[in-house]
């Protein structure tokens, strides 16, 4: 019994992993597509007006620190401790909140200002890219909040240990992201 | 789940988000002071966030060369081939359209 | 509160439109009638539609690609008679109804017949070739497949409510734009290919896995069959090129609801870019489709050369080497839109390049029939027929990838003619191949080879018949879509493709009756040992049809052809001397739930009906957490039963063999 879930719990890693493989697949096209766009502004604001790097900033904190909780919140798990796991899961929903709450802000003052996605070929590509990711985060959200609920209601079973697994994988997978998306848009935009 | 779970400890998680605050820093400092040439800078960011990718697959999600499953590193260095074939091939394919239709 | 839904959208505008809609409605509604006289809704219900076994889901896969098929061929017959007849005359199809024909035949043909029934048949063999009892995750296998028939739905629903899009299969901005097709055609479009295309990338995340981690022991790489292997590089090219389409197909979604710009032509839109992402994701489509039709091809002429496959790993060789160079030559579908000639100079030499190993593949399967003992099966004869005429689409092709020649060809008859002479016997022939060849497997009796025979003439004539003459259109200069002409030259030609047209459909008949004739003599066709054609490999090892868990004794491999092998040393039929419980999931409603709710979805998203669409999305992430929250997934089949099963087998074999000495 032991052994066949080992292989479950295996199959079911390397599943997940080629998802995340096909996911980098839609965002490198994402990327892709950004950059063909960065000029078509269509005599709309450009990177350099809109974007601001403080915010960048503290939104790529709060996504590097979430990674650093969510792995305590792995070795919580490894060492079989409940409580400090739902502990560290929910400071790493915390952070995501916060996170996506910056980008709703900084959407929802672009929009304001006229410069929301129908505005110019540019700012379609920059919604699109930065606001796939955000619903991300958000679908990673709601993945913690069913992983906690299931831990209070199931503990550390081997299906629930095997989910935060790949929760995990999840959660750093849209990390790695986020260096795309500092690196290509909000620093050169900022130059 | 033993010998298959890869090795993770709190001292990869610190090193990682150590590192990972550096390379993070570093491009941020440069563009907030503009302390070099904007064409250096747009180097020391591709460097540093290629750099930070690679320190993110190596201590947070723990790939190392040995014990993560072959077909788990094939399909990255896969996936990874076809990511530099997409964006390259579409910005070769774009930017030469924008050379030679210029609008 | 419907959005853009109103009376209106019904085909009262015209009586062709108003004669598919009745015909699609009446037909549903007496499928429905006849399993409702039968009584036979609940057995459907458990024993099908909630089905996570491997084998029904592929059945079921296959049976959706037929109707849709037929739905497909339909179109097709349209189009020939209207340009048949189209000459200085509008014909029988006003130009806006022969638009939305030509774009829901290939849409259908690609998304809704080749790649259902490329997914069903991988369903039903793979995983028994490989010596496993099921695939990795049989519930997102289920969920893959009511995705597809969600798909297949909302395109079966735009024939009754609303009109389909009217911009071809590939949907090119800024016609498809909101500016230049207001209508809900091209958004039936954008969420059938959509919602199926998901269920398309979690297949081959499936298929992958079930490779890679469930293969019998001593399965190397080099042993697995040949069908596994393009099976294998097919999914890879499934999970890496789907998200392609998704973008692409995404951002026009965006453009047209939220009147974005990215392929507008105006305010910074790019439409060329839609070319570039779309046929990142079209390329390797190709190859999707035709790699597993090569490894049928494989496994066919083996059988029925009665020889090991020659050139084995160099077959492996060039199926993995078409996979990676099929992300390479993506601008070929566009050399015209402006690249320099270096760059067209590029990828028209990596088109070529393509030739070199399917070459490779041809000779490996002529040299196989070399020398052996060639029993001509109809899977045989479409295998034949296959090789004959894919070579002179291939040549055609080698034709197109001249940059310089293409300018010249492209968007003309002729690029009509050579992608149909690619996928028909490229794609389908080896459908066909392997649903002569596997049904046996499936059902458990033969299929009538009389009939299959007739079929396949009339297939392959009919084929000749009417894509020759589009080669000869193409030089003559008819560009491709017209819905009426005025040069007289044209009108032979074009009558001569109509008649090919019959004759395929008489060839559909003849499927027809194959199946009627093959259901009513079964008695005497059954297949009672499992390996009806002295197979080489593992599907053939259990019976026919398989018991739900395949394997009572998962076999051990020790060379390619292991089932021939087992077969030459004595051990195939050696009966185990105990048997275990055997774990099998057990059925689950949820699969069939999410597929319809992706289709309230899709269809919500086509009308912008936004609670609707807001609602079916809840009830798709409420199942997701009610699936995860599961325990008791799997049942066990105790020992004894297996026991009482394998019996029975072994019963019926010895009687068989009795049979055979006898005779």
């Amino acid at each position: 019994m032991n052994a066949t879930m080992t292989g479950v719990h295996e199959e079911r890693a390397f599943g997940f992993w080629l998802y995340l493989m096909s996911d980098a697949i839609i965002f490198a096209l994402l990327f892709a597509t950004y950059l063909v766009m960065r000029n078509n502004l269509a005599g709309g604001p450009g990177g350099g007006e809109l974007f601001d790097l403080s915010n960048a900033f503290v939104e790529t904190m709060l996504l590097l620190v979430s990674s650093l909780t969510f792995g305590f919140a792995a070795l919580s798990a490894d060492a079989r401790r409940r409580g400090a796991v739902l502990m560290w899961l929910g400071v790493t929903f915390v952070l995501g909140v916060a996170f996506v709450m910056l980008e709703l802000r900084e959407f929802a003052g672009m929009i304001a200002e006229g410069a929301g996605p129908d505005r110019s070929g540019f700012l379609s590509a920059f919604f699109t890219l930065v606001g796939t990711h955000g619903l991300h985060v958000s679908g990673g959200l709601t993945f913690i909040a069913v992983m906690m609920g299931q831990i209070v209601f199931k503990g550390l079973t081997p299906p629930v240990t095997s989910r935060l697994f790949r929760l995990g994988l999840f959660w750093h997978f849209l990390d790695i992201v986020w260096i795309g998306i500092f690196s290509v848009v909000y620093l050169p935009g900022g130059l | 789940m033993g010998e298959a779970r890869p090795y993770r400890s709190l001292r990869t998680y610190l090193i990682g988000f150590a590192l990972a605050l550096v390379l993070t820093a570093v491009p941020f400092g440069l563009v907030a002071t503009r302390a070099l040439p904007a064409g250096q800078i747009l180097v020391v960011i591709a460097v540093a966030a290629v750099v930070q990718v690679l320190v993110h697959l190596r201590f947070f999600l723990h790939l190392d060369l040995r014990t993560t499953p072959r077909e788990n590193l094939l399909a990255l260095g896969f996936a990874a081939v076809l990511i530099c074939i997409m964006i390259g091939g579409s910005l070769v394919i774009m930017f030469n359209l924008h050379y030679r239709m210029w609008v | 509160m419907l959005g853009r839904l109103t009376l209106d959208a019904l085909p009262f505008y015209s009586w062709v439109a108003m004669g598919g809609a009745l015909v699609t409605v009446l037909g549903g509604l007496a499928i429905a009638l006849v399993i409702t006289m039968m009584g036979k809704w609940r057995y459907i219900w458990s024993e099908w539609l909630t089905s996570l076994d491997h084998k029904r889901i592929g059945i079921m896969y296959v049976m959706l690609a037929l109707v849709m098929l037929l739905r497909g061929f339909i179109d097709a017959l349209m189009m020939r008679a209207q340009q048949a007849v189209a000459l200085n005359s509008d014909g029988y199809l006003p130009p806006d109804h022969f638009d939305q024909i030509f774009s829901s035949h290939g849409t259908i043909m690609i998304f809704f017949m080749a790649m259902p029934f490329l997914t069903g048949l991988i369903n039903i063999i793979m995983p028994q070739q490989i010596g496993s009892r099921d695939v990795a995750f049989p519930f997102l296998n289920s969920v893959s497949l009511w995705l597809t028939a969600a798909g297949a739905g909302l395109m079966l629903v735009s024939l009754v409510i609303g009109k389909f899009s009217t911009a071809g299969w590939t949907g090119y901005p800024p016609y498809s734009g909101a500016a230049y097709s207001p209508g809900v055609g091209v958004d039936y479009w954008i969420w059938s290919i959509q919602v199926s295309g998901i269920g398309t990338t979690l297949s081959g995340i499936n298929f992958i896995v079930t490779i890679l981690k469930r293969r019998a022991p001593g399965m190397t790489f080099m042993r697995m069959p040949m069908f596994t292997w393009t099976v294998l590089c097919s999914s890879v090219l499934m999970i890496f090129a789907f998200p392609a389409l998704t973008v692409v197909v995404s951002m026009l979604a965006l453009d047209r609801i939220f009147g974005m710009h990215f392929f507008t032509n105006a305010d910074g839109g790019n439409m060329m870019n839609y070319v570039n992402l779309i046929w990142i994701w079209g390329h390797p489509e190709v190859y999707i489709l035709i790699l597993p039709a090569f490894g049928i091809f494989s496994e066919v002429v083996a059988t029925f050369s009665a020889k090991r496959l020659f050139g084995y790993p160099s077959l492996v060789y060039a199926t993995a080497v078409i996979a990676l160079l099929s992300f390479t030559v993506w601008l070929h579908h566009f050399f015209t839109m402006g690249a320099s000639a270096n760059v067209n100079a590029f990828f028209g030499v990596a088109t070529m390049v393509i030739a070199v190993p399917t070459g490779v593949k041809v000779f490996d399967w002529l040299m196989t029939m070399y020398r052996g003992r060639i029993t001509f099966h109809p899977s045989m004869k479409w295998t034949l027929g296959f090789m004959v005429t894919f070579v002179i689409g291939g040549m055609t092709g080698v034709l197109l990838a001249l940059p310089p020649a293409d300018y010249l060809m492209h968007n003309s008859t002729f690029l009509v003619a050579h992608f149909h002479n690619m996928l028909i016997p490229g794609a389908l022939f080896g459908y066909f191949a392997a649903y002569m060849y596997w049904f046996p497997k499936a059902f458990g009796f033969t299929l009538d080879a009389r009939w299959g025979t007739r079929a396949f003439w009339f297939w392959v004539v009919g084929f000749y018949i009417a894509f020759m003459p589009l080669y000869a259109l193409g030089f003559m200069g008819m560009s491709r879509r017209m819905e009426h002409y005025n040069i007289a030259e044209w009108q032979p030609f074009l009558v001569t493709a109509a008649v090919g047209a019959v004759l395929v459909l008489i060839g559909i008949v003849c499927l027809g009756m194959q199946l009627y004739v093959s259901i009513r003599d079964r008695d005497a066709n059954r297949d009672t040992t499992g390996d009806p054609w002295n197979g080489r490999t593992l599907e053939w090892l259990a019976a026919s049809p398989p018991p739900p868990y395949n394997f009572a004794v998962v076999p051990e491999v020790r060379s390619l052809d292991a089932f021939h092998e087992m077969k030459q040393r004595g051990e195939a039929y050696r009966r185990p001397e105990r048997y275990e419980d055997i774990e099998m999931p057990k059925n689950s409603g949820i699969g069939v739930v999410i597929g319809v709710a992706a289709g309230v979805f899709g269809f919500a998203m086509v009308w912008q009906i936004g609670w609707a669409a807001i609602g079916a999305g809840l009830v798709i992430l409420a199942a997701l957490v009610v699936r995860s929250s599961q325990e008791e997934t799997e049942t066990v089949m105790p020992a004894a039963e297996v026991k009482r099963i394998e019996d029975a087998r072994f019963a019926a074999l010895s009687a068989s063999r009795r049979e055979e000495v006898a005779a």
